[in-house]
């Protein structure tokens, strides 16, 4: 059953960049040819022999560089990568878009790819017409989508508007067409980009749940870009972690998702800490330290943490409250404290240093951020909202379990327990 | 196609500088997306106008009007035979609107589908393959002009015109012929967008569209023939007027094998360059 679907072999592609001193001229004009072509014709006869000079306002570029991996048939994969690390071209290349410049790609079974939501919509053409258009844009043949029209219509949600011209659509509406047509395609291997950001979030999770049914439920293999971290663990299992052309990582999707979390980060940040600007005026957050049981922000599981904050108070109020979130990598908020009770901070101005104090930090392995609210209750103003601050580690090293090393992921919390055996007479 | 679930166990391989060999199987399996690009143009054209369809008849029968009185009427130039001048003029007309549209949708039709080429893969050759079929079924519509024209100056045409559709053919094959390389050649050189109208702008008075081609001194004949559209309004003239109508067939000849060699250099050049449309355009 585990047949190779795609199969990738040194896989590179190369691009030219010019460096045009002229601005906007994009496009090669046929008369630079025949200029270029004449100057060059020229030069050969005065410097007869003289070695090819490398062109200053060319440059290479490779935008993959030995890229090889398997795919396995029902594999769900995840691509991920920074801004230019060559996702998009992977992809284009995979989908025959474009060719690759050396390498090799072997592929079996039909591939349907979707890099774009919307792709040969026509805006003065109805939403009827335009599923036919797309569908067959996409690879369906007349009679699939006649047999699947009324499944994308009541998919996007959009019966009432069927005969509209889709210029007169709202960008919601648009989109939830666009991505229902491309859904339900029924391809061996589908290659989605990142088109998934689209819509509401019910949408949104509609979307991610009709993926994931491709995926698992259908058998089909599916390759994935996203910059979502939560999409992309939700959907795939293994990942593929691309920087500047290469692949970095390939493998566990926790691991690639870490690896890629961690190589966004600033380095020069130190651990545990933040620091306000010095420029800052107002009521603001001086600084932040997480007081880890271990150096270097690394938190044992089940130790105590202390987190201690400075506020700098130019305006005293009242109603002055604080409170702040632990978020994980994924930024998804788990714990939120709250300091709602009167101190010293609201009423004197200057810097006021107050802690918090968790007797026992339950979150499972992983990095942590933190978010700050503070504001002014009454008129209900928000003051100042820090996000991704004072980065700490958990680590479960102090805390062994048995034959079974722990996994990233696992979940999120560990809670105390107390298993017990039960007879039964 | 119509079996998705079956996983088809032949491999496709992507390798650098490979000329699939799966091509014109993908073009096959392609096919109805000739039809649905055609449709969506046809269908576009006419939204929001308020006489629709009626626009490709108004058209060529102005032009053909105009024709009429500046060439026969005015110039007094002679018909052939005892054929009416105004069907003279249609009977040249038809392919020569046919070309000149063909020739400038399918040139910029890569351009204004540039959305899809760089996003979806399919034979790309089926663009401006599907701008010709668009300007084909306009051809349809205004021949029927042309009935009306016989009907009114009840003007019977002979067993000639059975041969008709072998003319059209030719003209398929000049205008895809043309329309490739100008497709092609405009991903890279948009200069192209404004040769164009000129050829086609030309060409009107270059072909003998409002003139009998036996005008052209016969020591100039053989040259006149290098333009391809040349053999086929002559062809067409020989066989919807008939009678006194004559071929020059070693100027057909050539005009036939210059268009032979346009559709196949086309496909040649379209297929050398169609790799790169995705990274160009």
């Amino acid at each position: 059953m585990s047949e190779n679907m795609i199969s990738v072999e040194n896989l590179s592609k190369k691009y030219i960049i010019a460096h045009q001193q002229e601005q906007g001229s994009r496009y090669k004009a046929l008369r630079d040819v025949i200029a270029d072509g004449a100057k060059s014709f020229a030069k050969s006869f005065i410097k007869p022999g003289g070695k090819k000079m490398p062109n200053p306002t060319r440059e290479e570029f490779w935008a993959l560089k030995n890229v090889s991996f398997e795919i396995q048939q029902g594999e769900a994969i995840g691509v991920i990568g920074r801004n230019g690390a060559g996702k998009s071209t992977l992809l284009k290349v995979l989908s025959r878009i474009t060719e690759p410049t050396t390498g090799r790609i072997g592929i079996k079974g039909r591939v349907a790819s979707l890099l774009e939501v919307g792709t040969g919509f026509h805006p003065e053409l109805t939403g009827r017409e335009n599923i036919y258009l797309n569908g067959s844009v996409l690879g369906m043949s007349r009679a699939e989508i006649k047999k699947k029209f009324d499944e994308i219509v009541a998919f996007a949600e959009v019966e009432k508007f069927l005969d509209t011209p889709v210029k007169r659509y709202s960008s919601g509406m648009y989109v939830r067409l666009a991505f229902s047509v491309a859904a339900h395609l029924e391809p061996e291997i589908l290659i989605v980009d990142e088109v998934l950001a689209v819509g509401d979030s019910a949408f949104q999770k509609k979307c991610l749940g009709k993926m994931g049914d491709v995926a698992t439920k259908e058998g089909r293999t599916v390759l994935f870009v996203s910059h979502s971290m939560q999409a992309i663990n939700q959907l795939t299992k293994r990942c593929i972690l691309l920087s500047k052309g290469n692949i970095q990582f390939d493998g566990h999707t926790g691991k690639a998702v870490q690896l890629y979390l961690t190589g966004q980060k600033d380095e020069s940040a130190s651990p545990a800490y933040y620091q306000a600007p010095v420029n800052k005026t107002g009521n603001h957050v001086a600084w932040v330290r997480a007081h880890t049981s271990e150096e270097e922000g690394i938190h044992c599981w089940g130790k105590p943490i202390t987190f201690e904050f400075a506020l700098h108070i130019e305006k005293p109020h009242d109603s002055l409250s604080f409170s702040f979130q632990i978020v994980s990598a994924l930024q998804q908020p788990i714990n939120i404290f709250w300091f709602f009770s009167d101190a010293p901070f609201r009423h004197k101005q200057g810097t006021h240093i107050f802690r918090c104090e968790i007797p026992k930090l339950r979150l499972y392995m992983g990095s942590y951020t933190l978010t700050t609210w503070l504001s002014e209750r009454r008129s209900e103003t928000l003051l100042e909202n820090l996000s991704d601050i004072c980065e700490f580690e958990v680590s479960m090293h102090n805390l062994e379990r048995v034959n079974y090393p722990w996994q990233a992921d696992e979940c999120t919390y560990l809670e105390d327990a107390i298993w017990q055996t039960v007879e039964k007479h | 196609m119509n079996s998705p679930k079956i996983v088809s166990k032949q491999e496709l391989v992507i390798e650098a500088g490979r000329t699939e060999q799966q091509y014109w199987k993908d073009i096959w399996r392609y096919r109805e997306l000739f039809y649905f690009l055609a449709w969506r143009d046809i269908l576009v054209r006419y939204k929001q106008t308020a006489i629709g369809m009626l626009w490709a008849l108004i058209r060529p029968f102005l032009t053909m009007i105009v024709f009429s009185v500046i060439f026969g009427s005015l110039a007094k130039l002679p018909s052939e035979g005892a054929a009416p001048y105004p069907i003279l003029v249609f009977a040249a007309l038809l392919p020569w609107q046919f070309f000149s549209n063909a020739l400038s949708e399918s040139s910029n039709s890569l351009i204004s589908n540039a959305n899809l080429i760089s996003k979806v893969y399919f034979p790309r050759l089926i663009v401006p393959a599907s701008s010709v079929i668009v300007s084909f079924v306009d051809f349809l519509v205004s021949a029927m002009i042309l009935l009306g024209l016989m009907a009114w100056y009840n003007f019977v045409p002979t067993w000639r015109i059975l041969s008709l559709p072998l003319f059209i053919g030719i003209a398929f094959a000049a205008s895809l012929g043309v329309g490739l390389w100008f497709a092609a050649l405009n991903v890279e050189y948009r200069d192209f967008r404004y040769i164009v109208p000129f050829i086609v702008q030309f060409g009107l008075y270059v072909s003998p569209v409002g003139f009998s081609s036996s005008l052209i001194p016969e020591q100039w004949r053989l040259l006149y023939y290098l333009n391809p559209m040349v053999g086929v309004i002559d062809g067409f003239r020989w066989a919807i007027l008939g009678g006194e109508s004559k071929l020059y067939w070693i100027g057909f000849t050539l005009s036939l094998g210059l268009v032979a060699l346009l559709l196949v250099s086309g496909i040649w050049y379209f297929r050398k360059m169609e790799r790169t449309f995705a990274d160009v355009i």
